[in-house]
């Protein structure tokens, strides 16, 4: 990548999308639960005091008021991080927002291992395999800015629950302004024959640099872009089993239950193909530098590199 | 006249009893205990207190009623049958596969019911927010919440109250149907809930103790909150008795969750009856 690329926080992308939102739709709320500043309402809560709740340091009241608020046709962003997010409201969530359907978004930042410094406590990486045994959610991991901006739009458009998972870190942005997105539809940025590469969040673009580097060695890759976890694009992850085979599943999650997961069941319903997950290897994170996290977990574009030649033997 | 109202609506809470008993005996399983304790005060709200078009369920400027205690819903699913939100044949079909009367309220299959409950704490944090959207919206209705005094061991529910005092919550009426018995045993044996009108006062609640069963009582005290304007939540604390009613249920902890076999069905039915004459 070049020096020059520039970076920014798919939490940014949400706090300037959520305003845009607000003004346009009076029923768009926000709850915080006092970690506003770190998930970006600010704006929100200074532009649109009236349509904003401040419920203090208590998440399953939080997504309860949030319920509730639903009912008479509000649709809430509850906001926190994404381990209290999915964690300390799951049962919140289930019971009062998924099993009535109601629609209610959980919109969380630091999700995976991006607040690093802060350690295990803060990290999450269960997330999303919490919440995708979960009947009528949605999930969306935006991969940059643009893409938070654009998901964050289409989810307070979708009826029903959905849980937008946001990092701390600054991303690259690897997408322009103008890219369209559809919940539950993946997007294809490179189109190869050897390899696929399905990644989702934070770790799409080293998906894309790892693409850059297998073709330099005449390695063709396809990186799908996987921003929807659940309802999982079954067409394109069907269609790259059948043409390509070879999948390589890249996350900033535990490989257990992720996007690592979901894809394998998919492989192995169809009895073809063969796939590698790559993601945090089953253990707590701790306080380092988040590049030096990734790396003890092989979320590494030299670690793709790595499996893909594996892979093709 | 006044004394006329008071005692159709006891009737009626007696009526309601022995169908939600009905309901219980015929499904084979249920919650009786925590469903009579309730029983007046639900019978005050759907008879008498609350603004409703039970042929227009979700009509938005409607009173709203979250029975956070959700295993108690026999009884107000019988309200909800007598007032017609749904056939009356409905009602023998409690907990049977596709009924609208799920072990646990559905908002989403039964009309009438204004959020799923069942899992204990989450209605009355839920009523706040709907409170929150009338106040938001200026509109007048008002969101009632029941919750057992069993059920304020969940720490949801100090949550809510911090909300309501924060928001000013003047039409959120939390009611706890104070029956000291839960489902391991009395409440000073489970979790002592040290003097509860106290607590909520401190929440910033304006509160009222009252005898639960006393429909006099019950129907005055839903007078003084409806022109208590202040900016402050209520809190009723109503002292009741845990299968008021029938003698062999009342203040017994087994009958929280207990359905009655043919002998005591018929022996139960008796008494409610006597009651009605």
């Amino acid at each position: 990548m070049e020096q020059s690329i520039k970076k920014i926080a798919t939490r940014e992308g949400f706090g300037d999308e959520i305003v845009e939102v607000g003004k346009e739709n009076k029923n768009i709320y926000v709850i915080d639960a006092d970690i506003g500043k770190s998930c970006k309402t600010g704006k929100f809560s200074q532009t649109l005091p009236e349509q904003y709740l401040e419920v203090g340091i208590a998440e399953q009241n939080a997504a309860n008021v949030a319920a509730g608020l639903a009912t008479t046709g509000k649709i809430p962003f509850v906001v926190t991080y994404a381990v209290f997010g999915s964690l300390r409201m799951a049962e919140q969530i289930r019971q009062e927002i998924c099993y009535p359907r109601l629609n209610v978004k959980i919109a969380c930042s630091h999700g995976g291992l991006t607040p690093a410094n802060d350690g295990a406590s803060h990290q999450c990486i269960e997330d999303i395999g919490v919440l995708r045994t979960l009947p009528n959610m949605t999930i969306v991991v935006p991969a940059d800015y643009h893409a938070a901006r654009k998901l964050v739009r289409a989810a307070a458009t979708l009826d029903g629950p959905v849980y937008l998972r946001f990092t701390r870190d600054a991303v690259p942005v690897i997408y322009d302004e103008e890219q369209e997105f559809v919940i539950g539809k993946a997007l294809k940025l490179r189109n190869g024959t050897d390899i696929a590469l399905i990644a989702t969040g934070d770790t799409v673009h080293l998906a894309l640099e790892a693409s850059d580097e297998l073709l330099k060695e005449g390695i063709s890759a396809t990186v799908l872009d996987m921003h929807t976890i659940k309802p999982l694009d079954y067409d394109s992850v069907q269609n790259v089993i059948k043409k390509i085979g070879r999948i390589i599943s890249i996350e900033d999650h535990n490989i257990y239950n992720g996007l690592g997961s979901a894809i394998a069941e998919c492989v192995a319903e169809s009895g073809k193909g063969i796939l590698r997950r790559i993601g945090v290897q089953d253990q707590f994170g701790q306080s380092a530098p988040y590049e030096r996290l990734l790396e003890i977990n092989g979320i590494t574009v030299k670690n793709i590199i790595k499996q893909a030649k594996i892979l093709l033997g | 006249m006044e004394e006329k109202r008071i005692h159709d609506l006891s009737v009626k809470a007696q009526q309601l009893r022995q169908v939600a008993l009905t309901m219980i005996y015929e499904a084979k399983s249920g919650h009786p205990g925590g469903a009579f304790s309730a029983a007046d005060i639900v019978t005050a709200l759907y008879f008498s207190e609350l603004k409703l078009d039970p042929k227009n369920p979700q009509w938005p400027d409607r009173d709203r009623f979250v029975l956070s205690k959700g295993h108690a819903c026999p009884i107000l699913y019988a309200a909800l049958g007598k007032l017609g939100y749904f056939p009356e044949a409905v009602l023998h079909t409690l907990r049977q596969e596709g009924s609208l009367l799920q072990g646990h309220p559905n908002m989403k299959k039964c009309p009438g019911i204004d959020i799923s409950t069942g899992s204990l704490g989450q209605g009355a944090s839920c009523a706040v927010g709907m409170a929150i959207a009338a106040k938001r919206d200026h509109k007048g209705y008002r969101v009632f919440t029941m919750v057992g005094d069993g059920e304020m061991d969940e720490g949801v529910i100090w949550e809510a109250m911090m909300t309501a005092n924060k928001y000013q919550l003047d039409n959120y009426i939390l009611i706890a149907d104070n029956n000291n018995l839960q489902l391991d045993g009395t409440t000073n044996q489970v979790m002592p809930q040290i003097d509860l009108s106290k607590k909520a006062q401190d929440f910033g609640f304006d509160t009222y103790d009252i005898n639960g069963h006393d429909m006099k009582q019950i129907l005055a005290t839903f007078e003084r909150i409806s022109t208590a304007k202040n900016g402050k939540p209520k809190f009723i604390n109503a002292h009741t008795v845990k299968g008021k009613g029938v003698d062999f249920m009342e203040n017994r902890a087994e009958w929280h969750g207990k359905a009655p076999n043919t002998e005591q069905y018929n022996d139960a039915m008796r008494q409610l009856g006597k009651e009605l004459a």
